[in-house]
Parts: structure tokens; C-alpha cells; sequence
């Protein structure tokens, strides 16, 4: 594997990294990294919040209007908004969706996964382990991988728009299930498709086992949903590799949000422990056995088993997951039977009421608290990039010191690509990086 | 050049109703939805770059609109052809989208996959917040916009119904 670093560090001037504009993330980001002395001085991953004007802005409206006003936060993932907040409704009212209902809502979920995972591992991140400067440069080259990334996103948007209604900000989610559920038969032709899908997720993992990575590792603390039973997106407890493993409605006990003053958006730690890392590899560290057998099998084959660190390696655990995923629409297809109602009895109470799934990007937390005829009086959404932040700073606080005799060029293109390995969703709190250097 | 309107000519509004200006491109699309122009199909975009290459696939002729932030002055509107003018770099930075607009047409053009006729219309916008806060100079735009596309659609399905007679 290709290190980090080659060579003595040498005395190097003083310089400031700023990336005002961080490209292939989803919305916009900046980085700030200054070095003095050949010591990392500074650190900054700054970010703009959009969550909170939605928090407002859900104030005074009804608790069914929740799962399509927060999913307008974000154009990538706004069936986790969706799930988020349904799930903590429902927690509020004492409402049980389970059953087709809960199966068709892992559906939607695998759907989202793909198209999200797709879109980042083959036209935001590829270009890094190849040398491209973006997807326009792979796509001169490589045409054709190109075209099967788009493919094999397109069946991700098929089926988040078959269940969801429409591809982007679905409107068949609501408190409870869904407004319409689809006959048997509506789903046979995307199942086809997934098969195709499936064995491309196959050649998906192996080719993304073959990119060079640097050689980086922290010990990370990864925190993920757990379910006894599944492979997480709804439901679970929340655990750590480092001990914690708490009912969602504990949330806010163990994890609380702050406010620096270099970013608008808030970053999210553990209490007792600071930074900590959600999404595909933190899944797949503390779920491996839940993955099916074949995905299991596949990862063992590229030699990716649990505790993977190295954070260049998201890319591989995306890889696993969309296959998963695949697999796991799969299943539901065939065991599915049309639930004779499109949704549960929902009996609006007041109360306070939590959510916790998995976006593409990691955890996604929803609180709310409903007044009198079912209107939300306070909500709190912390998504999955904030709680990444932290992580990401010291990723990057790492990545430099280990790499401080490095071009700056080249230097700053590793701090993004530090940053791409989270597939940061800053659109969930977001405004464009622009790049600016210091001499 | 003459160029043939028919069933597959496609209006694209991009944006997102809940940042003030960036609805521009929406804002038009309802628009001209209504007018219920011969031939013409309207949709609505985020402006995720890969389902918009979707969507175009198989049009004879695209009209994209969307917001742009490029420094111009609000109400700006810009147009460019897409098979013979690059889009520039700062509409592409100033993006909201992480594949975007400016991407996709792009990448769809690399790929040798772009409409015959692709034209983008950008509304620069003044205030891209969080609400629904459209500056006069966008909503002039807007209604500018619409005007326009219209005029010239229903020209061009006039000028081709006189070649075929």
C-alpha cells in the first residue's frame, strides 16, 4: 500500500491550508489548516447549518406535516429525514408499525442506500484512488465504469421513487406507514433490475479492494445502530465499539452539541469521550455478522473484516453495504404480500417523542415534542455529518502531521480526499467552500 | 437551423422552494406547466446531477432553469448553449448541488449523451437563505423568463407548422 508520507520530514516554511471550496461533497464545506514549526497549529472543518431553520421552522405545524417538511433538508437523503422522523412520532404516540409495513419501509431505505452510495463510492470518491480530478476526467477514460455507476444508481432512484412516489422528497412516507402500498406485481420488474444490481455490487466490492489506500488508521470510537436481528436502518439500539449501548430516547444523555464559533453548523460529541464516527464503516464494524452471507463472504475474500480504521476505506464498506442492499430488497420483494391497509392507526398524543436511523451517511437522530392537537412545539435534528465533524478535524489534524513534508498541492488535495472519505452531506448544513491559500 | 418542436421537448425547473432565490428554476417551471404548450413536457428537479441526465434522455430538446450565484448582478439571466458554450466555472462553484447541474451537462456532453438542443437559462439570484424569501430582482427574472421560453416555443412550433404545410 502506497504510505502516507515517504521520506524525513524536513524543516518546511510555515504555511496555512485553506480549501474554501471543498469539491465532490455533497453541499459545501471548507478546511483550514495552518502549520507553524512543522507542528499542526490549527484545525478547522467549517460547515453552515441548515438544520436549525428547519428545527424552527417545524414550530406550530402538525406532527404530520414533519416527514415531508425535514425531508426538503437534504436532496440525497431525504428518505432518512423521512424515517427520522416517523420513527420518533410514532415513539411520541405509542404506534407500532410493523409487519409489510415495516418491510416496505427497509425497502426504501435499501433504495436510498444505493443511490447514495453509488453516487459517492463511483462519482465523488473513485476519482481520488484513480488519480482524476473529478468524474468528467474518469468518464474520458473510463466511459463505461461510468455508465454502470449510472445504472446501477438509476435502480436506486426507481425504487425510491416506486415506494416513495417520486425520486427525490418522496411523498408516500407518512406517521404511521405509507399513503399507498403497491401490489405484488408492481414490484417484480425492479427486482429484475436489483438481480442485474446485485451482481454489479458484487464486482462493485471487489474493484473497490483493489484501490490503493494510504496507510492511516486512528482509533476511532464508531457508533452505529444495533439490532439483534438485522443489518440496522430503523430500528435498534445504539452502540459504540467503546462501551455505549443505550435505548434512542437516551440519546441527548450521552451525546450534546457544540456551538464554535469558526462554523455555523454544531458539532456533535460524546460526552465522555469526544469525537466519534458514524456511517458505513462504523456500521459495519459493529453489524459485520448481521450482512448476509454472501456480503460477509465477499468481505472476507478482499480481506475487509472487522475493526477496519482506516478511513480511506469508506469506500469498501459503501461497496459491502450496496450490495447488501440489493440483496436485502431482494428478499423483501419476494416475501412481500400487499398489506391490506397502507398504514396503522395513528392516535396523536402529547409528549416528547425520539428517532434514530441510518442515512447512507450514519446516524440520524430526530427529538420532537408535541403540544396540544398533535402540533410540535420544539424539535432537535443532529444528522449524521455533524456528528462526524469532530472526526473529520482530527483526521485531518493527523493526516497533515503525518504528511507535513508533502507538497502543498498535493497535501491539500489529501485533506480533501480526508474529508470525501465521509461522504459529508453538508447540504444537511450547508454553503459552498471556496479555496484560498496563504502564502 | 430549423428545428422541429414536438412531444420531445422538455422544460426542466431545478431549485429548492425552501432557500429564497434558488426556487427560480421551479418557480418558472409551474409557470409554463400551466400554459400547456404543444408538445412541451414540464417537469421539476432538485438538481441532482444524475437523475437529471435521466430525465433528459431521450429529449430532442432540453430548456433547463435554474438559479446561478456567479457575482452578477440579481435578475441577471443568463443563457447558454450547451453543445457550443461551456457553462462557466463559477456557476459550477457556486452550486448548491454536490453532482449538479453544471456537472451532469457536462458529464452527459462527455458522454456524448446530451439533447440535441440543450439550452440553460440561469436566474442569478440575490438571497439563497433558508425560507421563501424571493428578491423583486428574481421574481422580475422569473416572469422575464417565462415570457421568454414561451414566446419562443410556441415561435418555433409556428415556424415548423408552416415548414410541414
Amino acid at each position: 500500500m502506497r504510505k502516507l508520507s515517504e521520506g524525513r520530514v524536513t524543516l518546511m516554511n510555515d504555511k496555512t491550508i485553506k480549501v474554501d471550496y471543498l469539491a465532490r461533497v455533497e453541499g459545501e464545506g471548507s478546511v483550514f489548516v495552518k502549520i507553524k514549526n512543522n507542528e499542526v497549529a490549527d484545525v478547522k472543518f467549517k460547515v453552515f447549518e441548515p438544520p436549525r431553520f428547519f428545527e424552527a421552522f417545524l414550530r406550530g405545524r402538525n406532527f404530520s406535516e414533519a416527514p415531508d417538511i425535514t425531508a426538503r433538508i437534504c436532496g440525497i437523503c431525504p428518505v432518512a429525514y423521512q424515517m427520522s422522523s416517523v420513527h420518533a412520532m410514532e415513539n411520541a404516540f405509542g404506534t407500532c408499525v410493523d409487519g409489510q409495513l415495516r418491510s416496505l419501509r427497509r425497502l426504501l431505505y435499501c433504495g436510498e442506500w444505493i443511490e447514495s452510495h453509488v453516487l459517492h463510492a463511483y462519482m465523488l470518491h473513485a476519482p481520488d484512488f484513480l488519480g482524476y480530478q473529478d468524474v468528467l476526467e474518469l468518464a474520458k477514460d473510463h466511459s463505461a465504469v461510468v455508465q454502470k455507476a449510472l445504472k446501477m444508481k438509476k435502480i436506486g432512484n426507481d425504487l425510491v421513487a416506486l415506494l416513495g412516489g417520486r425520486e427525490i422528497h418522496p411523498i408516500n412516507v407518512r406517521v404511521g406507514g405509507f399513503y399507498r402500498v403497491p401490489a405484488k406485481k408492481e414490484l417484480l420488474p425492479i427486482a429484475e433490475k436489483l438481480k442485474w444490481l446485485r451482481d454489479a455490487a458484487v464486482e462493485m466490492v471487489r474493484w473497490s479492494a483493489t484501490l490503493r489506500f494510504p496507510e492511516f488508521e486512528r482509533e476511532y470510537e464508531f457508533v452505529a445502530l444495533s439490532h439483534p436481528d438485522e443489518y440496522p436502518f430503523n430500528e435498534g439500539r445504539l452502540v459504540s465499539t467503546n462501551g455505549v449501548d443505550i435505548n434512542v430516547k437516551e440519546y441527548e444523555f450521552y451525546f450534546r452539541e457544540e456551538h464554535l464559533p469558526y462554523s455555523n453548523a454544531l458539532q456533535s460529541v460524546l460526552k465522555e469521550r469526544e469525537s466519534y464516527q458514524v456511517g458505513p464503516l462504523a456500521r459495519f464494524n459493529i453489524n459485520f455478522e448481521k450482512l448476509s452471507p454472501i456480503a460477509r463472504e465477499l468481505a472476507r475474500e478482499i480481506h475487509f473484516v472487522p475493526i477496519v480504521r482506516n478511513p480511506f476505506k469508506s469506500i469498501v464498506a459503501r461497496s459491502i453495504e450496496t450490495l447488501y442492499a440489493s440483496e436485502e430488497a431482494l428478499r423483501i420483494i419476494d416475501e412481500y404480500e400487499q398489506p391490506e391497509k397502507p398504514a396503522v392507526e395513528v392516535q396523536p398524543r402529547q409528549g416528547l417523542g425520539f428517532g434514530c436511523t441510518e442515512a447512507p451517511r450514519g446516524i440520524l437522530y430526530h427529538r420532537y415534542r408535541i403540544g396540544e392537537n398533535g402540533v410540535i412545539t420544539d424539535a432537535k435534528i443532529v444528522p449524521p455529518t455533524s456528528q462526524n465533524q469532530r472526526s473529520i478535524e482530527l483526521d485531518l489534524r493527523h493526516v497533515v502531521l503525518e504528511n507535513i513534508a508533502m507538497p502543498k498541492e498535493q497535501l491539500t488535495w489529501l485533506c480533501e480526499q480526508s474529508v470525501r472519505n465521509y461522504d459529508p452531506c453538508i447540504s444537511c448544513a450547508t454553503h459552498i467552500v471556496k479555496l484560498d491559500f496563504e502564502p | 437551423m430549423n428545428y422541429i418542436v414536438n412531444a420531445s421537448t422538455l422544460i426542466i425547473g431545478i431549485g429548492n422552494e425552501f432557500r429564497s432565490d434558488d426556487c427560480a428554476g421551479v418557480a418558472v417551471a409551474r409557470v409554463l406547466r400551466q400554459m400547456h404548450l404543444p408538445g412541451v413536457n414540464v417537469i421539476e428537479q432538485s438538481g441532482e446531477g444524475t437523475v437529471l441526465m435521466e430525465a433528459m434522455t431521450g429529449a430532442d430538446a432540453v430548456y433547463l432553469v435554474d438559479a446561478v450565484s456567479s457575482g452578477a448582478r440579481a435578475g441577471t439571466v443568463h443563457r447558454i448553449h450547451a453543445h457550443s458554450e461551456p457553462f462557466p466555472r463559477s456557476f459550477h462553484c457556486y452550486s448548491t448541488h454536490a453532482f449538479g447541474v453544471a456537472q451532469a451537462v457536462n458529464l452527459a456532453r462527455t458522454m456524448n449523451i446530451l439533447p440535441a438542443r440543450f439550452i440553460f437559462i440561469g436566474i442569478e439570484g440575490k438571497n439563497f437563505e433558508q425560507g421563501e424569501h424571493l428578491s423583486s430582482e428574481t421574481s422580475s427574472a422569473i416572469q422575464k423568463v417565462t415570457a421568454l421560453l414561451s414566446s419562443e416555443i410556441l415561435s418555433l412550433a409556428n415556424n415548423n407548422s408552416e415548414l410541414m404545410l
